[in-house]
Parts: structure tokens; C-alpha cells; sequence
């Protein structure tokens, strides 16, 4: 069947449609990993939003389980070049196209992948329709334009909290649309983990004792989580460490006094370098997927340093706050898709919060 | 970290003379590192003896060596030039062998030169097999159980205890030489004896096989403070037991999932690490298709074959961040060139599919065994990029310029269904058409995958391709069909030969329907950053990102494809000139080829380069949107040539000399009508299209004859005759070939065969040097030892040489390069060939001459006369030194393959000896292309009668340089009576011992076979010969490289060696 995809500056990409044969309208962003295409779909943190995979070749391995990153896929749409017809992996439980169908995803393959990404690189992001019916521009641009976001923290966030036993540090973890990943790594390294939705109250959380807390990734725009930023400022003031990743290192800077703002085409990808600040300069490849950035300048230096920098355009990858047991990163150090050579941040949580209650 | 201010001199070691396993990437890795230094404000010193490469240009580094790569000149060069510091890391493994040799005689200590880039610490623990396992081991990353073996019966042992089949990998040799698999006990002891005899240090390892595992490589970069980043990964299409030299190569990897890539990229940077490489570096793993468990296979510490491909792969220029990094930057430091926007750390993220095919020698083998083991065997490589993988496999195929166009290039309808489920199970350069055919015949997937090992993915990819051509015989050509075929890269010839309809007809339904082809850049950031190098792939089906440029005079410059026997680097060193030239002339320049290993193919050589297959259509496609003003065919080897008819429908105008003056040459009946017109003799020959005619023809001129096909280079097809029998067998492989085009049957002259390449303007003409082979007539002029200036010649003959090039390059109004071939006989001068265009022998003249040819020609061809680029035209004057260039073989990697030299090069590359006196040279020249005699002073001679006289002189000397001579009996007797104290042998089908027993005993060190004129009949010498090369024995089959060799070791002992700086002003 036919599919387009229609942007709200007008352009139409024709192509085939995959998944869902039903309409979708939302933010269309682009991805650069070249695997992960499973742990995409399922990232939390794409909820609002279409995802074209610059990747040609998508569904090669087809569907393993176990790699979802959430129990669900939350991307509104998937726009790629070309899907496997046979996918083959040892692990493979399922293709592609029907695990979009089975999970009533829209998408649209067979288009000029490349071509819309350069449009969205040199346009910035924008709005899109992916739809399989025959309409005009004119008649839907209002209607695409109109899109945004929203509140979508609340739609991914777990309903209740959930507790996952372990032996060694207590992690109180607030669920902003986290990865399965991120508590993985904490209980490979023995930690007993509480997740928690995202909207519950400071005091709840600081009553658990938590030895650590824990801000995860999420999608949308930052300053859309008014009173989660609210909570996080409680969080702040506690004397309890703390690590957040992605959007819970947007609004801890929130909560603090800085201001975030939204980036032209933002980072999605496996590829990013980030550099160092606080050590030795050195250089680490990361898993990214944002579309904000916490606007440096407005972080008070009494309050944050920066920790880590993008080295391809500079924008902050992470904040060091002073006299507190907190650093906050832009990236994904649970990498899953991308590179997992970051992961040792979880070790030095970790040891930032032994060092909490011996100190 | 800033640059080492220290670092302010480097000497640059190349990798020598161009064999399998290591060719012409090693030159576009070391010209990329050595403009990298020179950028930096650091002076380079060059060392390589093979005088074809562009690093050993004068404009690439500041003092050029083309000497021998021993230790010695080393050590000459280190005195005489005091650089600071060593880069040895470019060079393959010769250069890299070279630099651990002295770095293990502590001679850059005692010296104060300084190992830069990765250190020898490093290098031996990823190159010592036994250290490089006790690392992994430390490290916990998984190895195949192995062990390292220093005799056969030591392997035999290990191989019981871990179960056969076992895999052998003798240390420090090139390309796997040596190694391979064994089955059986029988096997190990055949290959392991070979092994410990090629490995520098006598040692083999023996390990476990993990033959069918999927074979993926990482190519990684890490710099002093230890920032790390991987440039591409790729998966071989052939599972492990297939050199990833000789495999289908696909990029990024396609059938791992970010699980197992991201666990094979975790152990690349921990081996690293642990290492401490800093550079360039690549690891191969071996995946365990059913689970995640995998081996490291092994970490080559240097730039290879697979990191040019990377780069080109990706757009990340290795070598250069290699050189940066050596020189003390960090990776953060070093701006990614692609882009200019972002940095070298960071990884290249591509949003097309890249396939690597091999290029194989098996046409100019034909008795070699087309087997592909874990032993290279290819000479060169294509690289294709495409939006999908069936696309980028059809361009690879159709790029490599082997007769074959698509998955039906081979026919195997013909053969039985359980005859073919045999064949499916061979591992050759076939086997992707047998797995297509596997696909006509309905054959399930999984059993072609049981049998192949090779993934269901790809198998369905073929499956794609073989379903199109279903399609296409049995549907008509709607628009849907023709876009979706062009999508998968059928070409329209292919298109309207399986639909049934012409060529133009394809071609106008796709003008009709909009269906061409758009251009994609190679960016390395998929598209998230803009770039600024216009480096293009082309796709069906998208949007086209090329944007020509008409502000200036733009060029079209053809590159030559596929390195392979006769048509080698050379032709990359006259492609990247004539680039060069166009640009400093004020000219934009477009570059087309699909050669990953070469200069010519890196980023910043021409204005734009357009990585496709060199087919009309192909050609046509880059043409019909850049437009250029004009084209040059004349430096792109037979490649190039191929396509001036097409491009002159295309209505691009040809350069330099015209189409039609090129075909007078090549014609038969023109080019003696161009003769006899300059009243130039020629050995009497004929054109005939049929055996019968070619019978005919020899009887009328008497045998021995030369037959060859027109149009070819290398001299492939070309024999010399004997007899009717050999006529018929010769004329039955020629047609093997699809031939449009006759066959020349020529009087066979035996004489001092003279070439000369020439620049014309049109008026006078410029010969930089005559150039004389020492072997006579009758082997290919590719695979002869070749002396500048010409050494015995008399001024006659030298006065008629240049008259009579004079004449023929007017004759053919050639406007640039032209390369003739004559034979002297007493000063009589016959032409037996004319080349209208850059030869094999252009970088070799113009290095030993000073003369650069191809820029000449170039401004040439753009209206400059010779006088007025400062030249007095004519035969140049002689250069003060000698300058031997000597062939290489790589026979010892193709089994099977026939040694003995004739008429059809064989030769894989060359080496150079340069120096005053010509003994000198000749022995640098022998050195350099790696003849270093062992002591056993052992020889074999078995002549023909007919040589029995020539080569008693020859033994004579031998013998008086101490060699035991060897011979049976007819041979032995003649030496005898002629004062030769011969040892009698018996012959190899006569009782033990005998030759053979002699040959694998390891106990001689030449062997001199003169094998009959004609078709060697006899089994005898081919098995001879065959295992003396298998067994590292030097082998000569021509009495002139015989007197040569022997002329060599009289002035072996002469102390120290000169130099000669061919930089030096």
C-alpha cells in the first residue's frame, strides 16, 4: 500500500506503507545508529515523536525480544529506506513489519531517508504526517503544524511503583520514560532498585532512605515537567547523591536556576564524542537522544560546573554540582543501542554513594 | 596534546615491491601519512624500493629513496639523513618487519631515533603469536585454542589434542602466506613444513578452526591519552576459512544486532587499550553465528588492506589521523577532513551499504587452483557503495572487469541437480553465482546455508536479484519493473537482454519515465552534518545532492580499476598526475573509479570524485551530470581505453590524442599501413578471426609465432606457438573469453627488446630515456628485468630508436603520451608494439630521469609545446646512475599457478636498484625484489638442448661463486664435458632420490629451468617448479635473468652499498 509523508513545510515524501495503515502526526526527528533499530522503537524517550532511521537497511536481525528497551515501542511513527524482507539472528523472534503491525505503529519505507534528513538538518525538526489516505497539503497543514509534544512524561512513566531487590546500595530511581537498561546496570552492580512514576513527591522518595537517587531519561520538552522540576528542587536540597541521565539532567539544571532550550535537529545517534571536563580531557563515544540542551551560560557557576562537553559543537553533555554528591549527564552511558563506553559513570554512582555514608 | 616539537625529521618506511597480500593500499596509506607530516612542518624521509608507487614521488617527500628494504640501507639512510624519528607503521608488514628487526638489534637506541606511532612493545605483543595470546588471556578476551609450534611434529601433536580440522598461521608473513587449513594429519605436515619455512622466525601457529563462524573486522583508532574510537566495522559474506582479502566484504556489518556489535566494538577498544596502539589498527573476529560467543582472530598493529578500505568505506582518512597521532595530536585535535566541521573522534556513521569484491588472478592462472583458503590470493579489489545491498553487490560485480556483468556471468544450468549440491560446497571465486544458481534451482535457503555456511541474509539478497531477473524475462517493462530494476543496479544492457528488448529501448522508457540516476555523498555523519567533499556514490530513486560547478574548465579523468596482473599501480601513479597537472593548469577535476586501495580514489585528490564501476553506462550517468569539457583516456590503462568509443558518443571530447588515432594503432591493417607509410619494418604477422586461419597463417610464416588477441594489455592470451597442436590450444583459451575483437598471429623474433615512452606535442616529440630488457624477446615486457639507460645498444640503433619513435608518434598525430616496443636484431630495429598512451613504465622512467612525464603530457595535451615547458625536444640526456627496475612474483600464493615466463605478464609489481655502476644496480634491483639466496649454495639446472650451450658459461660461474650444481642427465653430462662439475640427479619420475626429493629437502636455494618454447607438454618441470616456489626455492626460467642473477652475486661482496637520493636537487 502507499504511504506519504507529508512535513509542515510542505514537502511529501511517497513511499510504501509499513506497520499501521492508520495517520499519524508528529514530531519527525532522524536517527544515525546503524543497529538498535528494537531498542529505538522502545526508547521512552521517543514518545511524541516519528523516527527516521538514516540506516538504509533496518530489520536485518529482525525482532529479539529481549532487547526492548520499555515493554512497548512509544516512537508515534517509523520512516526508513528499506526493511529486510528475511530477517536472520540466532535470537530473532519476529520481523519488523509485524511487530509494527502488532503494535499498531504507522510508518512509511521506500523514501529518500537521506533526503529528509538533510531537510530536517537544515530546516531544524518539524512536524510530519505519515498517512496511507490521499490528502492535499493544504487541507493538513494546519492540523501538522499544530502537533506538539505536550506532557508526554506522564504518558510514559510508570503507573506504580515497581521494587527490584538487591544486596547493595539502595536506588531510589524517578521514572521520567526510563530504559530497561538503566536500572540493569545498577542491579548488575548489586544495587537494590525502586522505581518510582514520575509523580511522586520528593518526600516519599527521601522517606524510602534511599543511598542514592536516580533521574532517568524521558521525552519532551523540559520545561513542560513544571512541577516534577519542582520535586527535583527537594531532591536537590537533600544531601542524598545523585545521578540523572538525559532528561533528568534537563530539569535537575531546571531546578537549579538554568534554562534549556531546544536544539535545531538535536543528537540521535551512537556516534557523539564527548569530552572529559573534570579529568583528564579525555574523549569517550556515546549513545545520544535529545532534541534540548542545557543552555550553559545560564548555569549559575556557583551552583554547576560543567562536566562533560560535545566535541563537535560544544553544547553541555553534563554538570558537576558543587557541594553536593550530583552529576548529571546529557547522554546515555546504559547505551543500548550505541557505544558502552560511558558505562563506567554507574560504577562512579556507585561509588558516590559509598562514599556518601562513609564519609 | 599539541604535536611533539621534537619530532622534526621522519623517515617513512614503504612496503616494497606490490605482491598478493600487500598492493597498492600501501602506497595511498603512505602518500596520505607523508602529505599529512609535511602539513605539520615535519621533513619526511622516504624509503621504498618499488619505484611505481606516488610516495616515492620527489613532491611527496623531501628525500626520496628507492632502495632495497634491508636493514642495511636502513641503517645507510638513518646515518647519511640523521632523522629523529621512525614511522614504520605505514609500510605493511615489510616495512613493519624491517623496523622490528632493528628495533630488536637496539639500533634506533644506540642512535637516539625515536619509534614513532605505535611502539615496538605494542607490536610485538599483537604480532608474537605466543605474546599476542598470553594478552588476550590477561585481558580475558577469548582466543581460538592454539599453540605455537616450531616443528611439524610438535604441530602434529597439538592438532591429536585438539582435533583436526586445525588452522595454521606461520608468524610475520604476508597475506597468510603459508597458512591454511588441514584436515588430516597428511595435510598438517604438507602445509606446516611450508609455513615454518616462509615465517621469518620459524614459527607457525596451530589452532583450533572455526571455519563457518561469521568473520567481522573492526577498524579502530586510538591516540597517546588513550581516546578510542572505532572508524567502520565489516562482515565477510564468507564465513571464517576465507582470507578477508579474498572474501565478499560488506560495511557497516548487516546481520549483527547492536548487541553483538557493541560487544565485538567493546573488545576492539579493550585490546587497544591494552595494547597501547596509537594509530590506526585492526582486529578480526571470528562470531559464532548460534551464540555470542566469539575469538579474536588477530590485531594487525598498523595500517592494512581492510583500514584503505575502511576509509574509503567511510570517508575517514586513516592513514592521515595515523600520521597526526604519531606526530603526538590527540584525536580531538585533528579536524575530521570530510566535514570541517567535526573531529576525528568520532565515528563514522554511513547511511549506504559498501561491498568489497576481490579481484582474483585465476584468467592469468588458468591451471591454478581457484580454491579460496585462508592463503590471499587476490591482487587487488573493487569497492561499490549503494542505498541497498543487492545494488552495491551488482555494482561490485560489474566493476571488476572480468567478464562478468551479473549473478548469470557463470552458467552452471548445465550440470546435474546432486552434481551441483557437490560444486555448492567449493569455496572458489564462483561460488556467489553457484549460490544463485543454488536459488534457480529452488533450492531452500537453509540447506544453501548448511552447505555455504554463508548467512540467510545475504542469500535472500541474492535471492532479490535472482528474482529480478525472473521478472524481467517473463513481465513486461512497466514502470514499476524498469524503476525497481535500476533500483537493484541492473544495468539496461542487462535489462534488455533478459527482456527481450534493445538497449535504446530501456534507455528511452527511462527517459520517459525520469529514471536516472542521483549522486550521494560519502559525509561520514549520514547526513547530520554538511560536508564539504564531494566524494559521490550513485543511487536510483532519490535526490541527486551533486551540485556541479561551471566556473572553470572541467576535466574528466578515468582511474583504472581493479589492480590486477598487467595493469597495476602505475597506472594509479598516471591517473593521480594527470589530476594534478589539470588542476595546477586552472582545471576543476572529476576522478571515476572503484579502486579502494588507491591514491587515486582518496578525498582530496580531485575536485570531485565519483566512486562507480568503469562502464559506459556508469560513466554516462557521472557525464550526463557534471558535463565536462573534456576527458582523458590516455593514463587509465586498457580501463580507460575501453571507454573512449562510448565516451565519444556521449559527445565528450577526448583529449590528447584522438579515438581514431588509437585505433590505428591498435588495428592490425591500419597500424601496417602507418608503418610501411614511415617505413618502419615490423616481425610479418597476420589478422585472423579462427583457429583454421591462425594455422594457415603460422605455416606461411614459419613457427615459432606469437599469438594474442588485439586489444588487451599484459599480454593476456598472448603465446608463443610451436605447433599446430599449440595454435588450437591457445586459440580454445583466447575464446574462453568473449572475444569481439581478431587474433594477431606474428613471426616470433628473438632479440634485445628496447622500449620507449615518449610525450608528442603534435611537432616534436621527448623521450625522458631508452630502456632495454635484459631478457629477450619473447617474455612480456611487464616481466623483465628492464635497464635505464640502455646499456648495449649502439648509437645506430639508438639513432634509429628515436628516429622511427619520432615518426610514429606523428604518424598517429599523438598529442601526449605514446610507448613503443621494438627488438634490435644487429642493429636492424623492428617495432613489435605501440601504445598511443601512459605505460606501465611511466613512474619508473620519470623517477630515474627526473622527468616528470605525466604532468608534460598533461600540459601538453592542453596546447603547450615541449619548447615552451622548457624542454629541447629528443632523446633527453642520460641520467648518471643505472636504474634496473626487476619484476616480482607472487607465485608462491596461487597453487597451481605455471612459474615459467613467456609472452603473458605474470609479474605482480617491481622493485628498483639504482646506483652508479650497473652491477650495483643489479644486485639492489635483485635485493629489492627480495632474491636473497639462502647459504646452502645449492642449485638445480635442467635446460632444453637448445640452451645447453648458453648456460654452460652461466654454470661455470656459478660454480665458481661455490654452488653446487645439480642436474640430470642430459644436462648434467653436457656440463660435464664442458669443465662443469654437475652433480647427476635422477629425474623426478625415476627412483628416490631424485629432484624432487632434492627440492623438499630445503637444502637448495636456486633453481635454473629453462622450459621448452611453446606449451610445456611435460608435467615434469611444472612440478618442479611449482614445488620449489611452494617451498621458497627461487625459480628462473629465462637464461638472461639467469646471467643476470649470476653477474648480481659476482659483485655481491662490495662493502657498503651507495644511496642515491633521487629528491636531491
Amino acid at each position: 500500500m502507499k504511504a506519504s509523508l507529508i512535513l509542515e513545510d510542505g514537502t511529501v515524501f511517497q513511499g510504501t506503507s509499513i506497520g499501521s495503515t492508520r495517520t499519524c502526526i508528529s514530531e519527525i526527528v532522524f536517527n544515525t545508529s546503524m543497529t538498535g533499530y528494537l531498542e529505538v522503537l522502545t526508547d521512552p524517550s521517543y514518545a511524541g515523536q516519528a523516527v527516521c532511521m538514516t540506516y538504509p537497511l533496518i530489520g536485518n536481525y529482525g525482532i529479539c525480544y529481549e532487547d526492548m528497551e520499555s515493554l512497548q515501542p512509544w516512537t508515534d511513527g517509523y520512516i526508513v529506506r528499506e526493511l529486510s524482507r528475511v530477517p536472520s539472528n540466532f535470537r530473532s523472534e519476529d520481523t519488523i513489519q509485524h511487530f509494527l503491525v502488532k503494535n499498531d505503529i504507522p510508518g512509511i519505507a521506500g523514501i529518500d531517508t537521506r533526503a529528509l534528513t538533510r531537510l530536517l538538518r537544515e530546516k531544524g525538526t518539524m512536524n510530519g504526517m505519515i498517512t496511507t489516505e490521499d490528502v492535499r497539503y493544504e487541507d493538513v497543514a494546519d492540523q501538522i503544524r499544530a502537533y506538539t509534544t505536550g506532557k508526554v512524561v506522564e504518558k510514559v512513566t510508570c503507573p506504580e511503583i515497581q521494587h527490584f531487590s538487591g544486596a547493595k546500595k539502595k536506588v531510589a530511581m524517578l521514572d521520567l520514560g526510563v530504559k530497561k537498561d538503566i536500572p540493569d546496570n545498577l542491579r548488575k552492580r548489586g544495587c537494590d532498585v525502586t522505581i518510582y512514576p514520575a509523580d511522586t513527591k520528593a518526600e516519599v522518595i527521601l522517606a524510602s532512605d534511599p543511598d542514592g537517587i536516580m533521574l532517568t531519561n524521558g521525552p519532551g520538552d523540559p520545561k513542560e515537567c513544571t512541577e516534577i522540576i519542582k520535586e527535583i528542587r527537594k531532591l536537590y536540597e537533600s544531601d542524598v547523591p545523585i545521578f540523572a541521565i538525559c532528561l533528568g539532567h534537563q530539569l535537575m539544571a531546571l531546578a537549579t536556576g538554568a534554562d534549556t532550550h531546544k536544539m535545531k535537529y538535536g543528537h540521535r545517534g551512537g556516534n557523539h564524542p564527548v569530552r572529559d571536563l573534570m579529568g583528564d580531557g579525555r574523549v569517550y563515544i556515546t549513545s545520544q537522544n535529545h532534541g534540548y540542551v542545557v543552555d550553559v551560560d545560564t548555569v549559575d557557576p556557583k551552583i554547576a560546573v560543567p562536566a562533560f562537553e560535545n566535541v563537535n559543537d560544544g553544547t553541555n553533555e553534563g554538570l558537576s554540582y558543587i557541594g553536593k554528591n550530583i552529576f548529571t549527564v546529557q547522554f546515555h552511558p546504559e547505551a543500548c543501542p550505541g557505544p558502552q563506553d560511558s558505562n563506567f559513570l554507574f560504577d562512579r554512582f556507585v561509588e558516590m554513594m559509598k562514599g556518601a555514608k562513609h564519609a | 596534546m599539541p604535536k611533539n616539537p621534537k619530532i622534526k625529521k621522519v623517515l617513512v618506511i614503504g612496503s616494497g615491491p606490490i605482491v598478493i597480500g600487500q598492493a597498492a593500499e600501501f602506497d595511498y596509506a603512505g602518500t596520505q601519512a607523508c602529505r599529512s607530516l609535511r602539513e605539520e612542518g615535519v621533513e619526511v624521509v622516504l624509503l621504498n624500493s618499488n619505484p611505481a608507487t606516488i610516495m616515492t614521488d620527489k613532491d611527496i617527500a623531501d628525500e626520496v629513496y628507492i632502495e632495497p628494504l634491508t636493514t642495511e640501507v636502513v641503517k645507510r639512510i638513518i646515518e647519511k639523513e640523521k632523522p629523529d624519528s621512525v614511522l614504520p607503521t605505514l609500510g605493511g608488514q615489510a616495512g613493519l618487519n624491517l623496523a622490528m628487526e632493528l628495533a630488536d638489534q637496539g639500533y634506533f637506541e644506540e642512535n637516539n631515533v625515536r619509534l614513532i606511532g605505535t611502539s615496538s612493545l605494542t607490536i610485538k605483543k599483537a604480532e608474537d603469536r605466543q605474546e599476542f595470546k598470553n594478552t588476550m588471556e590477561k585481558i580475558g578476551e577469548p582466543i581460538a585454542a592454539s599453540t605455537v609450534v616450531h616443528s611439524v611434529d610438535e604441530g602434529a601433536v597439538f592438532a591429536r589434542k585438539i582435533g583436526y580440522p586445525v588452522v595454521l598461521r606461520p608468524a610475520y608473513t604476508l597475506g597468510g602466506s603459508g597458512g591454511g587449513i588441514a584436515r588430516d594429519e597428511a595435510e598438517l605436515r604438507d602445509i606446516l613444513a611450508n609455513g615454518l619455512r616462509l615465517s621469518r622466525v620459524g614459527e607457525v601457529l596451530v589452532e583450533r578452526c572455526i571455519a563457518g563462524w561469521k568473520e567481522i573486522e573492526y577498524e579502530v583508532m586510538r591516540d597517546a591519552r588513550g581516546n578510542c574510537i572505532t572508524v567502520c566495522n565489516m562482515e565477510n559474506i564468507d564465513p571464517v576459512g576465507v582470507h578477508t582479502g579474498d572474501s565478499i566484504v560488506v560495511a557497516p556489518s548487516q546481520t549483527l544486532g547492536d548487541r553483538e556489535y557493541q560487544m565485538l566494538r567493546s573488545s576492539a577498544l579493550n585490546i587497544i587499550n591494552e595494547l597501547k596502539i596509537t594509530g590506526g589498527c585492526n582486529v578480526q573476529y571470528a562470531l559464532n553465528p548460534d551464540s555470542f560467543e566469539y575469538c579474536v582472530i588477530e590485531v594487525n598493529p598498523r595500517v592494512s588492506r581492510s583500514s584503505a578500505l575502511a576509509s574509503k568505506a567511510t570517508g575517514y582518512p586513516i592513514a592521515k589521523v595515523t600520521a597526526k597521532i604519531a606526530l603526538g595530536y590527540t584525536l580531538d585535535e585533528i579536524p575530521n577532513a570530510i566535514t570541517k566541521k567535526t573531529y576525528a573522534s568520532f565515528e563514522p556513521m554511513l547511511d549506504y551499504c559498501v561491498v568489497k569484491m576481490p579481484r582474483l588472478p585465476f584468467d592469468k592462472f588458468i591451471s591454478a587452483k581457484r580454491t579460496l583458503t585462508t592463503q590471499m590470493k587476490a591482487t587487488g579489489e573493487v569497492m561499490s557503495i549503494c542505498t541497498s545491498f543487492e545494488g552495491a553487490l551488482m555494482k561490485a560485480i560489474r566493476s571488476l572487469e572480468q567478464h562478468v556483468d551479473s549473478l548469470l556471468s557463470y552458467d552452471f544450468s548445465g550440470v546435474p541437480d546432486e552434481e551441483f549440491l557437490e560444486e555448492l560446497a567449493i569455496v572458489d571465486d564462483m561460488r556467489i553465482w553457484r549460490v544463485a544458481e543454488a536459488i534457480r534451482r529452488q533450492i531452500p535457503y537453509e540447506e544453501i546455508h548448511m552447505i555455504t555456511q554463508i548467512d540467510v541474509w545475504f542469500i535472500d539478497k541474492i535471492a532479490i536479484l535472482v528474482g529480478m531477473e525472473y521478472s524481467l524475462r517473463n513481465q513486461k517493462l512497466s514502470e514499476h519493473l524498469l524503476r525497481e530494476a535500476k533500483r537493484l543496479e541492473f544495468p539496461d544492457y542487462l535489462i534488455a537482454r533478459l527482456n527481450g528488448v534493445t538497449e535504446d529501448e530501456v534507455r528511452t522508457l527511462r527517459n520517459q519515465f525520469g529514471i536516472t540516476a542521483a549522486y550521494k555523498m560519502v559525509d561520514t555523519c549520514a547526513a547530520e552534518f554538511a560536508a564539504e567533499t564531494p566524494y559521490y556514490y550513485s543511487v536510483y530513486g532519490g535526490e541527486n545532492e551533486s551540485v556541479p560547478q561551471h566556473d572553470r574548465k572541467k576535466v574528466l579523468v578515468l582511474g583504472s580499476g581493479p589492480i590486477r596482473i598487467g595493469q597495476g599501480i602505475e597506472f594509479d601513479f598516471c591517473s593521480v598526475h594527470c589530476t594534478w597537472a589539470f588542476s595546477r593548469e586552472g582545471w576543476e577535476t572529476i576522478i571515476i573509479n572503484n579502486n579502494p586501495e588507491t591514491v587515486s580514489t582518496d578525498f582530496d585528490i580531485a575536485d570531485r570524485l565519483y566512486f562507480e564501476p568503469l562502464t559506459p553506462e556508469d560513466v554516462e550517468n557521472v557525464v550526463n551530470v557534471e558535463k565536462p569539457d573534456g576527458t582523458v583516456v590516455q593514463f587509465g590503462g586498457q580501463t580507460a581505453i575501453k571507454l573512449t568509443e562510448a565516451l565519444m558518443k556521449m559527445g565528450v571530447p577526448i583529449l590528447g590524442t584522438s579515438a581514431d588515432d588509437v585505433d590505428a594503432a591498435e588495428d592490425r591493417e591500419r597500424f601496417d599501413e602507418v608503418l610501411n607509410a614511415c617505413g618502419i619494418r615490423r616481425p610479418k604477422g597476420e589478422t585472423v578471426f579462427t583457429a583454421e586461419e591462425a594455422k594457415e597463417a603460422a605455416h606461411r610464416l614459419g613457427y615459432p609465432v606469437l599469438v594474442r588477441p588485439s586489444y588487451v594489455l599484459g599480454g593476456q592470451g598472448m603465446q608463443i606457438a610451436i605447433s599446430d597442436e599449440d595454435i588450437d590450444q591457445y586459440i580454445g583459451i583466447i575464446n574462453r573469453i568473449a572475444q569481439d575483437h581478431p587474433i594477431l598471429v606474428d613471426k616470433y623474433m628473438l632479440g634485445k627488446e628496447v622500449e620507449v615512452d615518449a610525450v608528442c606535442d603534435g611537432t616534436d616529440i621527448l623521450i625522458p630515456g631508452i630502456m632495454e630488457h635484459v631478457e629477450r624477446a619473447g617474455i612480456h615486457s611487464g616481466d623483465s628485468i628492464s635497464m635505464y639507460p640502455a646499456q648495449s645498444l649502439s648509437p645506430l640503433a639508438k639513432e634509429r630508436i628515436v628516429d622511427y619513435t619520432r615518426k610514429l608518434a606523428k604518424a598517429l598525430h599523438v598529442k601526449g603520451m605514446i610507448n613503443i616496443q621494438f627488438i634490435d636484431q644487429d642493429d636492424e630495429i623492428y617495432c613489435i608494439e605501440v601504445n598511443p598512451r601512459s605505460s606501465r613504465t611511466v613512474p619508473y622512467i620519470s623517477k630515474v630521469t627526473g622527468i616528470p612525464i605525466v604532468p608534460l603530457a598533461t600540459q601538453v595535451i592542453l596546447g603547450h609545446t615541449i619548447r615552451e615547458l622548457g624542454y629541447e625536444p629528443g632523446l633527453q640526456p642520460e641520467a648518471e646512475h643505472v636504474a634496473i627496475k626487476m619484476p616480482v612474483f607472487s607465485f608462491e600464493k596461487i597453487r597451481g599457478a605455471d612459474i615459467s615466463l613467456g609472452p603473458e605478464m605474470k609479474s605482480t609489481g617491481e622493485a628498483l636498484g639504482i646506483s652508479k655502476s650497473p652491477e650495483e644496480a643489479l644486485y639492489k634491483a635483485f635485493l629489492g625484489a627480495g632474491i636473497n639466496l639462502p647459504k646452502h649454495k645449492n642449485m638445480i639446472i635442467t635446460v632444453r638442448d637448445e640452451d645447453k650451450p648458453a648456460i654452460a658459461p652461466i654454470a661455470a660461474r656459478f660454480e665458481k661463486l661455490g654452488y653446487r650444481i645439480f642436474s640430470t642427465r642430459g644436462t648434467a653430462n653436457y656440463l660435464k664435458e664442458h669443465g662443469v662439475r654437475a652433480v647427476r640427479t635422477n629425474k623426478i619420475e625415476q627412483v628416490h632420490p631424485n629432484l624432487m626429493d632434492l627440492i623438499l629437502g630445503h637444502q637448495i636455494d636456486l633453481i635454473i629451468d629453462l622450459p621448452p618454447r611453446g606449451i610445456d607438454h611435460q608435467r615434469d618441470g611444472f612440478l618442479i617448479r611449482r614445488n620449489a616456489i611452494e617451498t621458497g626455492v627461487t625459480v628462473l626460467t629465462a637464461i638472461d635473468t639467469a646471467e643476470a642473477l649470476v653477474t648480481s652475486l659476482e659483485n655481491t661482496d662490495r662493502g657498503r652499498l651507495s644511496l642515491v637520493n633521487i629528491a636531491e636537487k
